[in-house]
């Protein structure tokens, strides 16, 4: 008996790695169904499990019709797909600039959908499907602005964080001054522009969040491959046979349009883009392409921060100011980290 | 007094100007500022005849149009401050920091100031003008520090990218906090906006007199330190052996910016990018010795704001614009344009 071949351990390693990958899907699976769960019983007050899944198959509940299938299934539904859309959209942006900071909430593109959706609303009394598609040509339009502006001799990672940066804050004011020209100057509406909400949440504002899910979503995860080499460089990615033009091109339209039409619904939910590939990429310790186990965790972040800023915080917040609370002292901690280690900033 | 201190430090530096151009600017500057009061005095949304102007100057209030011409005198007044505070402050930090994308805003200390206020009402009941003003320099400083230290963490020190990373980080965390504290009281929630965006409408003259001791006291500690700056500017080895204590200098300008950033935000909210722009534009105009720079960085920055602040109220008539909403977009595409004039190596 010999010690095993190169290939035995190859093999080994390939079979614990995919055997970790399933075991942190499963885990984040469970939970997100066990956040579902949580968000459709408990509310003000607690609806059994039994009367619950008769309002979902349609039946009329005293009591627990309204509750359940008015207020707290759309909220759930809506919590689930905008965590999903901003945890891969994010997750892509994050591969694909090759930096944890180039997140789309940190470097302004988000708050372009934002903005659109805010002018679109305010100012041109659009509303459902026009919205979102308005949030997508001025996301993208945004996302290709900073794009060039950081273009000399090349896009340099450093630069493109710093002209988003920029670019947030016009657009941050050019929010400012739309709501300030709002008719009724609405608490409740200003926060969902300002940090995100699934406040008031209607199970149509659904649909349109699902289809680019599916669509774009699809879109990228059938470059996940193309992406994942990326990882390893321009060069090398281009030496493994990856078009590299294309790849960008897809990638930046497909996370782009997944994150404006989330965020044409529900606002900016802060940092759950920037969080989710963080936590992700910990949990799996580099095994594999990120973009599902991404979706996943920002689904639980939106559900979990929701339920947090709801019943257990003493007054309701909005799902956004608790996970910019949350997310915040994450990306400090993330940039001291970075600082000491020397590394590419 | 003044050829001397420029043959220690005016060969490193190239960039100086002839001091006839200097004052002709001076000149220049002067007269835009009296121009730019006149414009703020007389001109809003609200279309008043010279004879109620000077009516309202005189101190009568007895029509309508009197009346708005009496709250823009006060308003005038904060914008002209506010803006100078700011311009000097940014000037003050870009030079401590060496860093030409420090100000204010983006360092976070405007936001620090803004939290430690909602903090300060929400849960200890402050509620005298001085106990504001005290809780905002409180706010400024701690922030400030913080964002400093985790910005020059690590090889190569403060950065501009790791400074204006860090500022934003904080910024963000801080605006969290903000909307956390005021968001369950619906007593100062009302007010959420002025906590976000800061405007100088609607300020009184009491306001501005207890905000006045700390704006004095700020602008004195940032004007005697030029001397030191310029000394700072050369770098911390040369200066120490230039005999300055660099420790010390840096810290009593540091305090004086702070004390100005704090007592503006008390009064205005958060005011960004003045503080990035003047200072810019200033060296242009006089070249980089901060006796000159320092006093002209105020002028400019009252001039600014002053302009920002009647541009925001003609663009938007029938109602007017905050005067933070307007220097964000002056200011950010000017940020936009120094970080691509920097070399990649220098972010």
């Amino acid at each position: 008996m010999t010690l095993s071949s190169p290939i035995d351990i190859v093999i080994h390693g390939r079979r614990s790695r995919a055997g970790r990958r399933r075991m942190v899907i499963v885990l984040l699976l469970g939970l997100i169904v066990a956040l579902v769960a949580m968000t459709l019983m408990l509310g003000q007050n607690y609806t059994a499990p039994g009367d619950v899944l008769r309002v979902l198959l349609g039946q009329d509940v005293t009591g627990a019709a309204f509750a359940v299938g008015q207020l707290r299934l759309p909220r759930a539904v809506l919590s689930l797909l905008a965590g999903l859309s901003f945890g891969m959209g994010g997750a892509a942006f994050q591969i694909m600039l090759r930096n944890p900071l180039a997140s789309p909430d940190i470097i302004g593109i988000n708050l372009g959908a934002s903005a659109a959706a805010v002018f679109a609303i305010v100012i041109l009394q659009l509303n459902g499907p026009a919205v979102s598609i308005f949030a997508v040509t001025a996301e993208l339009g945004v996302a290709l602005a900073i794009y060039a502006l950081s273009f000399r001799n090349g896009v340099a990672g450093t630069r493109l964080i710093l002209v988003g940066i920029g670019v947030a804050a016009m657009l941050e004011s050019f929010i400012a001054y739309t709501l300030s020209r709002a008719p009724a100057w609405n608490l409740q509406e200003a926060m969902r522009w300002l940090s995100g909400s699934v406040n008031g949440a209607q199970i149509g504002q659904a649909v349109p969040v699902l289809l680019a899910l599916a669509v774009f979503g699809g879109l990228l995860l059938s470059r996940a491959r193309d992406l994942d080499t990326l990882k390893l460089g321009d060069d090398t990615a281009a030496a493994l046979g990856t078009n590299i033009a294309l790849t960008r091109v897809i990638v930046m339209v497909a996370a782009v349009g997944i994150i404006a039409v989330a965020t044409a619904v529900t606002g900016p939910i802060s940092f759950v883009a920037f969080l989710s590939g963080s936590i992700a990429a910990r949990m799996l310790g580099g095994n594999g392409s990120l973009l599902i186990p991404s979706a996943l965790v920002g689904a639980v972040l939106v559900l979990l921060g929701d339920y947090v800023g709801q019943f257990l915080l003493p007054g309701r917040y909005p799902v956004g100011v608790v996970t910019g609370a949350l997310g915040a002292p994450y990306l400090i901690y993330l940039i001291i980290r970075l600082n000491r280690s020397g590394g590419s900033l | 007094m003044i050829a001397s201190g420029i043959t220690t430090s005016g060969r490193a530096i190239p960039s100086y100007r002839a001091n006839g151009i200097k004052v002709l600017w001076l000149f220049a500057m002067v007269a835009g500022l009296g121009l730019l009061l006149t414009l703020s005095v007389a001109v809003g949304t609200r279309y008043v005849g010279w004879a109620d102007i000077m009516a309202a100057l005189g101190g009568k209030v007895d029509s309508i149009d009197q009346a708005a011409v009496a709250v823009r005198i006060p308003r005038t007044l904060l914008a002209g401050l506010a803006g100078a505070s700011l311009g000097l402050a940014g000037a003050i930090m870009q030079g401590v920091t060496r860093n030409p994308l420090a100000d204010p805003g983006i360092l976070g200390v405007n936001l620090g100031a803004s939290l430690a206020v909602v903090i300060g009402v929400a849960w200890f009941n402050i509620a005298s003008a001085d106990a504001y003003i005290w809780t905002a320099v409180l706010g400024a400083g701690v922030s400030a520090v913080f964002v400093y230290t985790i910005g020059s963490l690590g090889r190569g020190g403060a950065t501009p990218l790791k400074l204006a990373l860090a500022g934003v980080a904080t910024s963000v965390a801080f605006s969290s906090m903000v909307l956390a504290v005021v968001l369950p009281r619906a007593d100062i929630a009302g007010g959420i906006r002025s906590w976000q965006v800061g405007g100088v409408g609607g300020v009184t003259f009491s306001a501005i007199a207890h905000a006045l001791p700390f704006l004095v006291a700020g602008f004195a500690l940032c004007l005697i330190s030029a001397r030191k700056l310029n000394s700072l500017a050369l770098g911390d080895e040369l200066a120490a052996g230039l005999g300055e204590r660099v420790a010390v200098a840096r810290a009593v300008a540091a305090f004086g910016a702070i004390l100005l950033c704090g007592a503006t935000t008390a009064i205005c909210g958060p005011i960004g990018f003045v503080g990035l722009v003047v200072p810019h534009i200033c060296r242009l105009l006089v070249g980089v010795d901060h006796r000159w720079l320092l006093p002209f960085s105020a002028l400019a920055g009252a001039c600014l704001l002053l302009a920002a602040d009647i541009v925001g109220r003609i663009i938007a008539r029938p109602n007017e614009l905050e005067v933070g909403i307007v220097t964000a977009f002056v200011g950010a595409p000017f940020f936009i344009w120094i970080v691509r004039r920097q070399r990649v190596r220098d972010l």
